[in-house]
């Protein structure tokens, strides 16, 4: 981890509270920072993720919104291109669909578009994951769809600590960032520091140090990797454990260099498998890293399906610790 | 405003520099020296000069694929808006919006949009942005009656009306989606559709600059002054087609239809014969407006052709994701 080591010892928070630490601070860092969205003054969005932050600064600076994902996340472009740095919160990732054309036409492209002169300072806050038992239109994984275009910055932030460093990086970023967090890990906890620090983006996180196989895991995966790595460990393989941080832009040179070192890999992400997050790591890994691999670099999205609300059926359309454990043992023995 | 002859003819001088402008624009494409599209806003002209008159230079507004007009209104130079629809680097995007996304943030223009209602939000958002920060700005998000089909006007204004923002919505009825009449596309009473969200409406003559200026100017003080947004529903014509490449026009609109609104209805002569009329102003006073705006943009032409296109290495200048 590449965690400040004096921080270890310091106190512990969860996810959810680390992002609203660092939505606090920053908007009391900055008066153009603030939030608007659907239920995020008086009821904190319905992850309670935002509880409190209304009595801070009042419902001028965390505004509830009408159900109009369009025209809110438009409205915080024009905020943002006008000198303001709005949080835009889209309660559900699914619920990008709904905004997509202020993202990926407006938002994406206006600093391009206009040679330079205007630009976006616009943070979209929004969610991934599935396995809460909310059926197919609550728990898509879409940060791929965001990756794709170019003009947005993607975050995916998978501890506390990450959360509030990387939230902070995307506010004072003067470009879109659209930020994921997982809402099944808003209560995971651990170690935040007190003083301020920010994330870089584009530097991935070695979460665990291994020799034999590189686990690229992101969000919810990491955690699904670190297991895997605990299960792997058993049968005396050494996994390591890369976490992006960022889709875009991404650290190509630290998942690189790792395969070089392991010379196998799995790329492991919640989105859909097809056409996404994993496609696109395990070509750069494949062609950046060809000549050291000792197996074909695998990947492990989400199922192709809509995700089903069924639990017995849901839970078999994410990876989970024991397959992703499984096929590294395969490609380690192949490989050995 | 002021009716003196020097406000007048200042109209009419802004009226014209869009029609020549716009003219130039349809022999640069049809002489296949202007590549893409252009939507030409003849016939259209004194919307958005009457509209931009009650603005200030730090007001804002928003455009659509429509746009030359608005921008020219807001004070771009011609020059550079002929450099940028070359895709010259000397253009006001360096040549990477191209005629439908023409941005001048020194001059309050948010940008053209090729989305229809596309920039709804960002008109919406920069009101929000002014109260936020606690100027008197005023937004003004111009739209043809076409954007009246999407949703997300429908929840700006909204919004705009629940925390009563600076913003001025004016739907340019030009009478035609794209090649549809909008008769076939919009139901009910366009005014009751802002009505409904609580935000005044006023109709205008579109064709008639000192019309929409006393209009917009209601509309615009009236969100200076904090009392929130309004619609303006300004009635006009575009005379040309949808685009330059949209000749062939009788499957959707007679050309007596055309005829009239060119003869009986254009902007630029009515506010011309008006002046005469009124003793504003004499014919030659106006033809010498004339030759200065024909030399203003025939300059205006050259410097754009003139002018180099943009280096291989500005495709990745402005790229940060």
């Amino acid at each position: 981890m590449s965690m400040p080591e004096q921080a270890v010892a310091e106190r512990q928070l969860t996810m959810a509270e680390a992002v609203r630490e660092a939505l606090a601070e920053e908007m009391r860092r900055d008066v153009c920072v603030f939030v608007m969205g659907e239920d995020v003054a008086e009821a904190g969005t319905p992850f309670k993720v935002l509880k409190g932050l209304v009595d801070e600064f009042g419902p001028e600076r965390v505004m509830d919104t009408p159900i109009s994902e369009a025209g809110f996340t438009g409205i915080g472009l024009g905020a943002a291109m006008t000198g303001m740095r709005p949080v835009v919160d889209i309660m559900f990732g699914d619920f990008l669909f709904l905004a997509l054309d202020q993202i990926a036409n407006q938002a994406a492209k206006v600093r391009y578009m206009s040679g330079g002169k205007l630009s976006a300072p616009l943070v979209i806050r929004t969610t991934l994951g599935a396995t809460r038992r909310s059926a197919a239109q609550h728990s898509q994984s879409l940060h791929a769809l965001v990756s794709h275009i170019p003009g947005l910055k993607v975050a995916l932030p998978s501890t506390p600590y990450d959360a509030k460093g990387l939230m902070k990086t995307a506010i004072r970023d003067d470009n879109p960032v659209v930020i994921f967090e997982d809402k099944m890990m808003f209560a995971v906890k651990g170690a935040v520091p007190l003083e301020d620090y920010t994330i870089p983006f584009g530097q991935a996180d070695v979460k665990r140090s291994g020799d034999d196989i590189t686990l690229v895991a992101t969000s919810s995966m990491v955690y699904v990797a670190l297991s895997a790595a605990d299960l792997l460990a058993q049968q005396g393989i050494s996994a390591e454990v890369i976490d992006p941080r960022t889709t875009v832009p991404l650290d190509t040179e630290t998942l690189v260099a790792s395969v070089v070192k392991t010379g196998r890999a799995i790329v492991i992400d919640e989105g859909y498998q097809s056409y996404g997050v994993t496609g696109e790591i395990a070509s750069i890994i494949s062609d950046q890293a060809f000549y050291h691999l000792d197996a074909p670099v695998k990947r492990m999205g989400a199922m192709d399906v809509p995700i089903p609300f069924s639990p017995a059926l849901e839970d078999l359309t994410v990876p989970t610790p024991e397959k992703v454990a499984e096929l590294a043992a395969k490609l380690c023995r192949k490989g050995s | 405003m002021s009716s003196a002859d020097g406000t007048l003819l200042d109209l009419y001088r802004r009226m014209l520099r869009i029609r020549f402008f716009e003219e130039q624009v349809n022999d640069l494409y049809t002489s296949a020296k202007m590549p893409g599209l252009a939507h030409l806003y003849i016939g259209e002209e004194a919307v958005a000069v009457g509209v931009c008159t009650a603005l200030r230079d730090n007001d804002y507004i928003t455009s659509t694929h429509r746009g030359h007009g608005h921008c020219l209104a807001k004070g771009a130079a011609v020059d550079r808006m002929f450099a940028e629809l070359l895709g010259k680097e000397a253009g006001y995007c360096r040549g990477k919006g191209g005629s439908m996304h023409i941005a001048e943030q020194e001059k309050g223009n948010l940008g053209a949009n090729a989305i229809v209602a596309g920039s709804a939000g960002i008109a919406t958002g920069a009101a929000l942005s002014a109260k936020k920060r606690g100027t008197d700005q005023v937004a003004a998000c111009f739209f043809g009656e076409g954007a009246l089909g999407q949703g997300v006007l429908y929840e700006c204004m909204n919004m705009a009306s629940l925390w009563n923002l600076p913003v001025v919505y004016v739907c340019e009825n030009n009478m035609y989606n794209e090649y549809t009449h909008y008769r076939e596309t919009t139901a009910g009473d366009i005014a009751a559709r802002a009505e409904a969200f609580g935000i005044p409406v006023q109709d205008g003559d579109g064709q008639d600059v000192r019309n929409v200026y006393e209009v917009s100017a209601i509309a615009v003080a009236r969100a200076r002054a904090g009392d929130g947004p309004s619609f303006l529903h300004f009635r006009t014509y575009r005379q040309r087609g949808h685009h330059v490449g949209d000749i062939d026009r009788a499957y959707y609109r007679s050309k007596d239809e055309e005829r009239q609104w060119a003869e009986d209805r254009d902007p630029v002569k009515i506010l011309g014969q008006a002046m005469i009329r009124e003793g504003a102003a004499d014919a030659a006073a106006l033809d010498r407006i004339e030759e200065e705006v024909r030399t203003e943009i025939a300059e205006g032409v050259k410097f754009a052709l003139d002018a180099p296109y943009p280096q291989p290495e500005e495709v990745t200048t402005d790229v940060y994701a």
